[in-house]
């Protein structure tokens, strides 16, 4: 433990204030007023909430549309996963080998990062739009194969490829450097014991890489919960006939279009909880952090 | 058991040259030891005899055979390295047995194998445990296991016990000669201790700023040293200089004040009116009273090491040290007579620091 | 080191160029799309060459989108942003590692919390906040009964009212207020010497003079990382400033993007005007590309010490 600190604590009070303040201005006062909301219901003529108890989080798990958008999450939350991580570990570990040309392949794989959900929702809609390039052209081919405006499965599977499109940068990110904290040596000594590059990679890299794995398949995870809702505003807007009314989404639509705060807020803290379960998740990996030698 | 020939490697990094054509023969099971100061290029030359790094040009054999192209197993090498590289997430047995695993070796036989090594080691008792569960000497020794389990015809080490304790280096120090004297793997050892290079090494190699000094054995460099160099670098406490000019006339070196330090005659005549640096070892002069020995020189402060003592002296503007058993009493600012023993006068040329020797006919004859 | 791996080499650069292509891709057909008219765009077969209307489409969506204001708005938050979050992260990590108090852990707690709530799944209640920024005063003045007290006493209402709707504060604020920045400071200043703080204690510099000479000069690389990520976050904003905006003059660039093709929902028979929104979206992409190709070597850094 440190043992060199100032003394003037009433310089520390006043550096800490100013967060202290905006924290609790947006954030836990937010947060309890949710609670409030959760637990209450507006009375309709005004008049002030009534306390209604864990009413609302009845109504909400006892319906349908609440729990075909958690199931439609978990689906995103998946695919989109699963295709970014894959994807972006396989193109992390083979740009680590550092051939020719990796400064280079580095940077395209990065600045993906740079770019806002709604600007890639807009894209893939557009090259996925039936009636546009060259999925009207597959159309016209095969009359009525692909049409995500009507068919849900499709829309789904359009807004997954997107959520994966803008993740695999930041996922790179964490896998090059993951890879490129396994020591050196670690490497070499592989070789002189005889383990060419595909049998390195299998039995010393990606074990290495476990932890920095479990933490990007979490934050990829938690991040779909969230982070979707500019993809989903501007690609499908949660349609087809719902059919991509992901929590976020109808979080945002319940509170917002039909105004039903308290279903919402409800709706809010359940998707806190989730996300806050899987941090702690996070951090119990994290904690398994691998010791070199 | 393996001969490596060096022949004039070179190596650059982008456009930098680290490594300046090396020569170098390694016999059969000799114990090499390569010695030098931080940055001077040990690692380097190791890593191109291990494959690690390619060699920018010349050749390095072994058995006989050009190996610069082929990888690193390809080699018959086992390398130990300084941070040890153990696998963080493998226990000591699939370490230890890694080599083996990739080779394919069949899982009994491999087991039977590791087994073997870890009790040469002394090992066994830790076989379940992960290196993060050890300690320094005993992960030491696991990379030791290693290297030893695939029988190499090589056996590098790249200064694989400066994370040790003092103790405990003296201790594995004595382990890896025994491993050596019982297996005889033709072994490559780099370090910058010179202590622990003077016991292991059959030859040692002393390199400085990307060339080689000096091969030689520990005796022949400590008594021989080849250039200014190799004689301030080996031994403990540093060798004293002193520059003069060779006088034939005196059969002397006769320095700035006049002093003269007597010289055999036929290496004073081979070298006549020539500029020289001298080296005197510290343990090779003695103290007198004044005015009885070569010169004198003012008494300033003494180092008490226990067996002896080492005492600081003011000549001319330089310190000069002399090692003293006898530990006589002294007095601070006092002169007094220093004398030099016979055959402890080391002389380079002033200009290119290299040893001067008296030539008879082409065979280099030391008379000194 | 030395290893010959031909066909291994070729099969990365395979596997490297294919990824690279797939993320690249919807660049590219983004740009076909912003370069020819409309005609051409729903034509079949595709085009899959640019043309030559991009000049035209480009200059049509900034001028369509109002992307001229736009960019002064969004530059405007990003850089409150930027700014707040660095500066209150470096005196909030200043205070919590360079001071021993006793409340020194719960306030760390109460802070590093606000990681794990990001701004999409409490926006509800924070809408209401930024209704009205001193609603939590208020509530906690009433809750407590001064409210009560005073009116009770001196006849006077305490009404606190602050709107941040359609405003800059109301814009910046609510985004710097999370933890991201303050773990990657405190991080940071973790991992300097004692000896700096004592050596600065003999030279006779306060915790101020401290801060100022030692740990700001020190944390360059901190302070770039975290401008480019924060300048990324504020800049691709949709969902905050969709519902705090409905002033068009302070409307921001990735919700206006949103306008350019209607709703899904919306759509009638008529055809999107792709070739424009493919443009807009290319001119809102431009600016945060740059800043992280520019600042990638900080900006990695920081975003693998943050944990986001
Ligand atoms: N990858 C590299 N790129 C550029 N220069 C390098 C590289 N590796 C080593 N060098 C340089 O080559 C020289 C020799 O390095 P080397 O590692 O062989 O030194 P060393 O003798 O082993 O030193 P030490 O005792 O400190 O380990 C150094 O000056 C070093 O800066
Ligand atoms: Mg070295």
């Amino acid at each position: 433990m440190r043992r060199a600190y100032f003394k003037n604590n009433w310089i520390a009070a006043l550096m800490v204030t100013p967060q202290l303040i905006v924290v609790f201005t947006f954030f836990y006062f937010p947060a309890s007023q949710a609670m409030y909301w959760a637990f209450t219901l507006e009375q309709p003529w005004g008049g002030g909430n009534t306390w209604v108890g864990l009413d609302n989080f009845r109504a909400i798990l006892s319906d349908d549309l609440y729990w075909s958008s958690v199931w439609l999450s978990i689906v995103f939350a998946l695919g989109s996963t699963a295709l970014a991580v894959g994807m972006a570990l396989i193109l992390a570990i083979f740009v680590d080998r550092q051939l020719a040309g990796y400064k280079a392949y580095k940077i395209g794989m990065i600045w993906p990062y740079a770019i806002a959900a709604p600007a890639v929702g807009l894209a893939f809609r557009f090259i996925f739009s039936p009636g546009a390039g060259i999925m009207m052209f597959v159309n016209q081919v095969f009359p009525d194969l692909w049409n995500p405006v009507e068919n849900g499965t499709q829309a789904m599977a359009m807004v997954i490829l997107a959520g994966a499109w803008k993740q695999v940068a930041y996922n790179f990110i964490f896998f090059l450097a993951g890879l490129q904290s396994i020591p050196r040596s670690l490497i070499e000594a592989g070789a002189m014991d005889g383990a060419r590059t595909l049998r390195r990679m299998r039995d010393i890299q990606l074990p290495l890489l476990a932890p920095t794995f479990f933490f990007v398949l979490v934050i990829n995870i938690t991040d779909s919960f969230t982070d979707s809702f500019g993809i989903i505003d501007t690609m499908t807007a949660g349609g087809p006939s719902r059919a991509t009314n992901l929590m976020v989404y109808k979080i945002f639509n319940d509170g917002f279009q039909g105004l039903d705060y308290s279903g919402a807020a409800a709706q809010s803290i359940i998707l806190m909880g989730l996300v806050i379960a899987l941090t702690f998740v996070q951090f119990r990996y994290i904690e398994r952090k691998v010791h070199y030698t | 058991m393996a001969q490596i020939s060096i022949r004039n490697v070179r190596k650059s990094y982008a456009k930098q040259e680290v490594v300046h054509g090396v020569d170098l023969e390694v016999a059969t099971g000799e114990f090499i030891v390569i010695l030098g100061p931080s940055g001077c290029g040990k690692s380097t030359l190791l890593r191109m005899i291990a494959g690690l790094e390619s060699v920018t040009s010349g050749d390095i054999t072994i058995d006989n055979r050009v190996v610069n192209d082929l990888e690193p197993h390809q080699r018959g090498c086992a390398m130990v390295f300084q941070n040890y590289a153990l696998y963080p997430h493998m226990t000591v047995a699939e370490n230890i047995g890694y080599a083996l695993k990739v080779a394919g070796l069949p899982k009994v036989d491999r087991l039977a194998r590791v087994q073997a090594v870890a009790t040469s080691v002394g090992l066994t008792e830790f076989l379940e445990r992960r290196p993060g569960q050890l300690s320094g000497g005993q992960r030491q020794r696991v990379a030791m296991a290693r290297a030893i389990i695939r029988e190499p015809k090589v056996f590098l080490f790249d200064e694989p016990l400066s994370n040790l304790d003092a103790k405990l280096r003296v201790q594995m120090r004595h382990e890896i000669r025994r491993i050596h004297n019982h297996i005889h793997a033709t072994s490559v050892f780099v370090t910058h201790d010179q202590q622990e290079g003077m016991t292991l090494a059959d030859r040692l190699v002393v390199m400085n700023k990307g060339v080689i000094e000096q091969v030689g054995t520990p005796e022949e460099i400590y008594h021989r040293p080849a250039s200014v160099y190799v004689g301030g670098f080996i031994g403990s406490p540093a060798m004293n200089f002193l520059s003069g000019q060779i006088s034939a006339q005196d059969s002397a070196v006769v320095l700035a004040n006049g002093a003269k330090i007597p010289l055999p005659v036929p290496l004073a005549a081979a070298h006549d009116g020539q500029f020289t640096q001298i080296g005197l070892r510290p343990e090779e002069l003695a103290l007198v009273p004044a005015g009885k020995g070569a010169f004198d020189a003012a008494f300033e402060f003494a180092e008490e090491l226990g067996a002896a003592r080492l005492y600081h002296f003011q000549f001319e503007d330089l310190m000069l040290t002399v090692l003293s058993a006898d530990k006589p009493a002294v007095e601070k600012g006092k002169p007094m007579g220093i004398r030099i023993g016979a055959g402890a006068v080391h002389l380079f040329a002033a200009d290119t620091g290299k040893r001067l020797s008296a030539k008879v006919g082409s065979r280099e004859r030391e008379l000194v | 080191m030395i290893e010959r791996t031909p066909i291994l080499n070729i099969v990365t650069h395979l596997i490297l160029a294919s990824g690279l292509i797939l993320l690249l891709l919807p660049m590219y057909l983004t740009i076909v799309a912003a370069s020819h008219t409309l005609n051409d765009v729903i034509a079949v077969p595709p085009n899959l060459l640019p043309g030559d209307q991009l000049w035209v489409n480009l200059t049509e969506a900034w001028t369509k989108g109002h992307l001229g204001d736009r960019f002064l708005n969004t530059f405007i938050v990003a850089f409150g942003v930027m700014t707040g979050k660095i500066v209150m992260s470096c005196i909030t990590a200043f205070g919590l590692v360079f001071f021993d108090h006793r409340l020194k852990m719960p306030i760390f707690w109460l802070i590093f919390i606000t990681l794990m709530l990001p701004l999409e799944v409490r926006i509800v209640p924070t809408y209401a906040v930024a209704a009205n920024a001193l609603l939590p005063f208020q509530t906690l003045l009433d809750l407590s009964g001064i409210t009560w007290l005073i009116s009770a006493v001196s006849g006077i209402e305490v009404k606190m009212e602050w709107n941040l709707l359609n405003s800059y504060a109301g814009l910046i604020m609510p985004l710097v207020a999370t933890a991201t920045g303050t773990f990657l400071y405190r991080q940071f200043f973790l991992t300097i010497p004692e000896e700096l703080v004592e050596a600065a204690k003999m030279d006779g510099a306060g915790p101020l003079r401290f801060l100022w000479d030692v740990l700001i000069p020190l944390s360059r690389t901190n302070i770039a990382a975290l401008a480019t990520i924060m300048f990324v976050y504020a800049w691709n904003q949709y969902l905050w400033p969709l519902l705090v905006v409905t002033d068009q003059s302070y409307a921001m660039v990735a919700v206006e993007l949103g306008r350019l093709v209607p709703k899904l929902s919306a759509t009638g028979g008529e055809v999107p005007k792709w070739h424009i929104a493919m443009a807009g979206t290319l001119i809102v992409m431009l600016p945060p590309i740059l800043v992280v190709i520019f600042m990638q070597r900080w900006f990695v850094r920081g975003l693998i010490n943050t944990d986001k």
